[in-house]
């Protein structure tokens, strides 16, 4: 079964971050949240693992404290 | 309250040049002595060439200012005579906290590798790491090096030649004229030598108001740094704490874009913010209260003709990260060499522009750094706040989001990959972090350790391989430093210099930065890079 990678995953995390705030640079708040809707999308869709995607929900949720 | 940054160390006094007939010739004069002008002037001196510091002022810096020293700076401070004093009486530390709201969300750990001599980050106050320089002028002085250092000398003019300088200085007792070789311009961000040349200064203003409060307080908090993002005591706002020597904390609020800056600095609206922070109870005496500003900018060219600028006059970055003074100091370390070499007709001045294109290097990479913590620590727009504040959320409860927070990418060297002093890298398996461009990694060497070995000269390094003890290349005279994997039992200099590769050749500039490296010494090749790393190639 596949687990959702919730250690660091990404190479040059700051390069990453740079660009996500850049895609958003100029965007009204409207505008910014229904790019987020479609980035959320693609990526599940990327993903594709249903278990997966069912973990990152929980896990940005964050409800595994609860 | 007699500070030491209160006490003239270097008062004015009248020089010869002024009673001169006719504007006296020196080698180098450098215009500031904060930590660049020092350290430049320094460096020089120790090399054998006659500098003048001429500054405005006759005073240590006014308060903490830059108080975080990174490793590669120390090292290089060593070379010039006062890191190991400025080690001992700094304040270590390897711990940071990073608070959301009122959480700890993260704490990380620098970790400092083993076998280095010197610590990853100490803090001090910039009045003292500027006395500890002003006392190696003075005992540089005494064993007769041509260094000279002149209070209340503002420069009022220059005009530059093809062949010097010609300055006019102002002093209390009138004016007078004098002739440089060479020119390094340390008078930082508000660099006055860049505004008389009419040269630009471009990049990204942050609206944003920091105010800094230093304190005197007998406190039982850790030697750790502690940040906040967004805390009871400073609403939508950050702050940091971080120890000083002498019980002096350094305490930073961030404050907004729309304030008065002079109200918010009196210090009867300093103390409640401290006592919100600190608790009611908290006892602290208020050493030196600022409001600064910042910009991430930097100009086009660092050296104009006989002109040359380093450190904040050149380039200018947020402080978070400590970026500032430790890259100055990596300025004037990459470019004395180079001057003394072209002083001496030992190369051109086009060994010169390498000086640009390695520091202009350096100063993208920390104007990119310091501008990415700025953003993450200062959001300017609303989601950029709500994608900072998922990564706090977030990094409280999973790994992955840690690397993400960004409360300063602190200072680390820069590898000057395409430099044009390089020769290709020729050590198959050789380790990155060695590679031509980069900074040699520090190793034990028994008791002893390997950058002091080095020193400020053209060094063969050769590991488990044959070489000979000296070789002279147009002028260039080439030290070896003949070691074994043996004479490291920790292994670390095997694992920072050969990696996979059973032996090693590595010629080494003045400044402690890898020119070239290969398996063998080869006559032909290792004269090339010579060549190529004195800018003839």
């Amino acid at each position: 079964m596949a687990e959702l990678i919730l250690t660091p995953n990404i190479d040059n995390p700051d390069d990453f971050y740079a660009e996500l705030l850049a895609t958003h640079e100029g965007l009204d708040k409207a505008a910014s949240d229904a790019l987020n809707a479609r980035l959320v999308l693609i990526l599940a869709n990327h993903i594709g693992d249903r278990q997966v995607l069912s973990q990152a929900l929980a896990a940005a949720a964050l409800k595994e404290e609860d | 309250m007699n500070k030491i940054f209160e006490i003239p160390l270097y008062p004015y006094a009248r020089s010869a040049d002024q009673d001169a007939p006719a504007p006296v010739r020196h080698k180098v004069v450098v215009v500031g002595a904060g930590p660049i002008g020092l350290g430049a002037a320094i460096d020089l001196a120790q090399q054998g060439v006659e500098v003048v510091i001429l500054d405005d002022n006759d005073k240590v810096s006014f308060g903490s200012r830059a108080v975080c020293y990174a490793k590669r700076p120390l090292e290089i401070l060593d070379r010039l005579g006062c890191g190991k004093r400025m080690v001992e009486k700094g304040v270590e530390w390897n711990v940071g906290k990073v608070f959301f709201d009122e959480r700890l969300v993260y704490e990380f750990n620098l970790l400092p590798e083993d076998g280095h001599e010197f610590p990853a980050f100490i803090n001090l106050q910039q009045y003292y790491f500027e006395e500890y320089m002003v006392d190696r002028v003075r005992e540089l002085q005494a064993e007769g090096a041509p260094i000279e250092i002149r209070g209340r000398n503002k420069v009022a003019a220059v005009g530059v030649h093809d062949d010097h300088v010609a300055i006019e200085v102002d002093t209390p007792e009138g004016p007078y004229n004098l002739e440089a070789d060479w020119l390094i311009a340390c008078d930082g961000a508000n660099s006055s030598i860049r505004a008389m040349l009419g040269l630009d200064f471009i990049g990204r203003v942050f609206e944003d108001n920091f105010l800094i409060a230093d304190i005197i307080m007998e406190a039982d908090f850790p030697t750790e740094r502690w940040f906040w993002f967004d805390p009871p005591f400073n609403r939508g706002q950050s702050a940091l704490l971080h120890k000083q020597p002498d019980n002096v904390w350094r305490i930073d609020f961030q404050l907004g874009w729309d304030i008065d800056r002079e109200r918010e600095k009196k210090p009867e609206n300093v103390i409640p913010r401290l006592k919100a922070m600190l608790g009611e109870d908290a006892q602290f005496e208020l050493e030196w209260v600022s409001i600064y500003t910042f910009q991430c900018r930097r100009m086009e060219k660092f050296r104009h003709g006989r002109v040359i600028f380093a450190g904040d006059s050149a380039h200018q970055v947020s402080p978070f990260g400590a970026r500032g003074a430790n890259s100055g100091l990596q300025d004037t370390d990459n470019l004395c060499w180079k001057l003394k070499l072209v002083i001496d007709g030992k190369a051109t001045e086009s060994l010169l522009d390498s000086y640009d294109f390695e520091r202009i290097q350096g100063a993208d990479e920390n104007i990119l750094n310091s501008t990415r913590s700025t953003d993450f620590i200062t959001p300017k727009s609303e989601m950029s706040r709500l994608l900072r504040d998922a990564v706090l959320d977030l990094s409280e409860h999973y790994e992955f989001a840690r690397p993400l927070v960004n409360s300063g990418r602190l200072s680390v060297p820069c590898i000057h990959d395409g430099s044009p002093l390089n020769s290709a890298d020729a050590l198959a398996g050789g380790p990155a972090r060695s590679r031509p461009g980069a900074p040699c990694p520090d190793a034990p060497l028994g008791d002893e350790f390997l950058l002091p070995k080095l020193g400020g000269r053209f060094v063969l390094l050769t590991i488990d391989a044959d070489a000979p003890d000296l070789i002279e290349e147009d002028g260039i005279e080439v030290t070896r430093l003949a070691l074994s994997v043996k004479d490291d039992p920790t292994m670390a200099l095997k694992e920072r210099y050969l990696g996979e590769a059973d032996s090693a050749v590595y010629l080494i500039r003045p400044d402690q930065i890898v020119a070239a490296r290969r398996p063998s010494f080869d006559d032909n090749l290792i004269r090339a890079a010579i060549r190529r790393a004195t800018g003839k190639e």
